[in-house]
């Protein structure tokens, strides 16, 4: 007798008898894991940063300038000594690079308060220091805009009575907060002029609502990172001493 | 899936009535159990280095060395373990400025990352960075709403994903935000975004029907919700608007959810909504049981958060 047959058809039950019911989801659980110091270092993942963390931190603790005080945001109302900074570095470190390629000076630089991440400490000024204070990667742009935008642009500055950093642009308030004057050159502003503004291209798309660089007349885009432009300052300077000035004050009387 | 299903027990019935009581009972009530572990991270924002202890916020917190470890013991625990992560990879120290996230993607490589979606500042070394730094990448890039077409990221990033664990299907999708006013068109430059509901929904079909999925889960960069804007595309909005997804892992907005939410989508079943904040400083854990035992498969599905 051949069993052949009959092994191959008890194969086949054995088979699919075996085959399971298709699986359902019967149960789900979620959870939060923190990950602390209680939880153990990956030797080799370490072993992998260590090269790259010796290197950055070689860099970025060599000392390239130094400053003669500790500058922070929050000392000043209308103008900061640490804003004045950042909005004269970038006019002095930008304005040859557009220069050169338009023929044309930058009248006025602007950039928001917000935009300075930290302070500056008295001391050894190093790499990092500019990557605490500009830890993004914003770039310099140079928008076009009409003197009815820059009249706008004075408006917003003047409602928010914040110490936004501002280069060349003058504001005096009067006494009840109004504006009293404002002007770019020691010249008012003349509403059928066209302006050059400095700012980031965060601010000029319309970031921490300052609407008014659209529509530009045109926008030159520099390639030059805000924090490049203090690395550059911080490597050609021996000190640092920035200054409270009398760029937007408001009258006493 | 269930089409083969039904022709593997027909064929099984027929076997039966061949060979009649020559069967084995006790096989038939095997039953199988599977797990599936997803965990997951969101805007790590290359925090590769733990906070120092005098860090104002988050003191010894994070790291990807101990991350590295915490994974490692999970999939020793359960092999059927995906890992996730739901965009902005880049930017926020160091690390990025120097080597254009070339170390992130390395170390993601070595912790075995699946898959990730794209948010908006791994744009910021524009699209062009980012495609440089993807030779780097060992692990799938998943958008759907971004149509990568006239750039040089396409045929770089798939919509989708389908991952098989123990014969479980998972299906994953990428989901990311709307690039107009976050990034400069400069470092988009053409990448289409698409509306991220519409795409779910069209997603979510296609891996549930199509591609027979058991799970479908959602990797967003959209953000978990706005309240004071009620119609801008969130993970919880794109949870009520669909059906068919069993789990969105969220990034973006950056939030600290305790355990995940539950939501009702728009059939009135149950999905979970994961967030686990920024820089590496936790990590989600989603488990999923799978069962074929009837007793427990009866009741529906249970979630435990």
């Amino acid at each position: 007798m051949n069993f052949k047959p009959l092994f191959a058809i008890l194969f086949l039950v054995t088979i699919c008898s075996c085959k399971q019911e298709p699986q359902q989801l019967t149960r789900i659980e979620g959870k939060l894991i923190a990950i602390t110091d209680s939880i153990e270092t990956d030797a080799s993942i370490e072993a992998f940063v260590k090269p790259y963390r010796d290197h950055i931190n070689k860099d970025m603790d060599s000392v390239i300038c130094f400053a003669r005080n500790t500058y922070s945001k929050s000392d000043g109302e209308l103008n900061t000594a640490i804003g004045n900074l950042f909005a004269d570095v970038i006019f002095e470190q930008t304005n040859p690079v557009f220069k050169q390629r338009t023929g044309k000076d930058i009248d006025m630089v602007l950039v928001n308060h917000g935009g300075i991440r930290s302070i500056i400490s008295k001391g050894d000024i190093t790499a990092r220091t500019a990557f605490e204070i500009m830890p993004f990667e914003n770039s310099v742009v140079v928008a076009a805009i009409k003197g009815s935008q820059v009249n706008q642009l004075i408006a917003y500055l003047v409602e928010a009575k914040r110490a936004h950093p501002i280069a060349k642009l003058k504001i005096v308030l009067d006494i009840n907060n109004d504006l009293f004057e404002a002007s770019i050159n020691n010249k008012p502003i003349d509403t059928s002029k066209i302006y050059y503004v400095a700012t980031n291209d965060y601010l000029y798309n319309g970031g921490d609502g300052m609407n008014f660089f659209k529509p530009s007349d045109s926008l030159y885009i520099l390639n030059y990172k805000i924090r490049n432009t203090f690395l550059d300052y911080f490597g050609k300077m021996d000190t640092i001493n920035p200054v409270i000035d009398d760029r937007f004050i408001k009258l006493k009387k | 899936m269930k089409r083969r299903n039904f022709i593997q027990q027909t064929t099984a019935a027929t076997a039966l009535a061949t060979i009649g009581g020559l069967t084995l009972p006790s096989f038939m009530s095997a039953s199988k159990a599977t797990k599936i572990t997803i965990l997951h991270t969101n805007d790590v924002h290359s925090h590769i280095d733990p906070f120092g202890p005098e860090d104002g916020r988050n003191p010894n917190k994070g790291g990807i060395a101990r991350r590295a470890s915490l994974v490692q013991d999970i999939r020793n625990e359960n092999p059927n373990t995906l890992l996730l992560d739901a965009g902005d990879i880049f930017q926020g120290t160091p690390y990025f400025n120097y080597y254009g996230g070339e170390l992130e993607f390395k170390l993601m490589s070595k912790l075995k990352y699946d898959a990730a979606t794209i948010g908006n500042h791994d744009f910021d070394n524009g699209i062009d960075g980012l495609y440089a730094q993807l030779p780097h990448a060992k692990f799938d890039f998943i958008s759907a709403n971004y149509d990568f077409s006239n750039t040089v990221l396409d045929s770089h990033v798939e919509p989708y994903k389908i991952y098989i664990k123990d014969g479980i299907r998972i299906g994953v999708f990428g989901i990311g935000i709307e690039l107009d006013g976050l990034v400069i068109k400069d470092l988009y430059k053409e990448t289409v975004y698409l509306n991220p509901i519409e795409i779910a929904q069209d997603m979510s079909r296609i891996l549930k029907e199509d591609e027979h999925c058991d799970l479908v889960i959602c990797l967003s960069h959209i953000g978990y919700e706005y309240k004071n804007n009620a119609e801008k595309p969130s993970d919880l909005l794109l949870a009520e608007s669909t059906k068919n997804i069993d789990l969105i892992i969220g990034g973006h907005t950056h939030t600290f959810l305790p355990r995940p939410t539950i939501v009702k989508n728009i059939v009135d079943k149950d999905v979970l909504v994961n967030q686990v904040g920024c820089y590496g400083i936790n990590l989600g854990r989603i488990d999923f049981f799978f069962d074929s035992d009837k007793n427990k498969t009866a009741n529906g599905t249970s979630i435990i958060v």
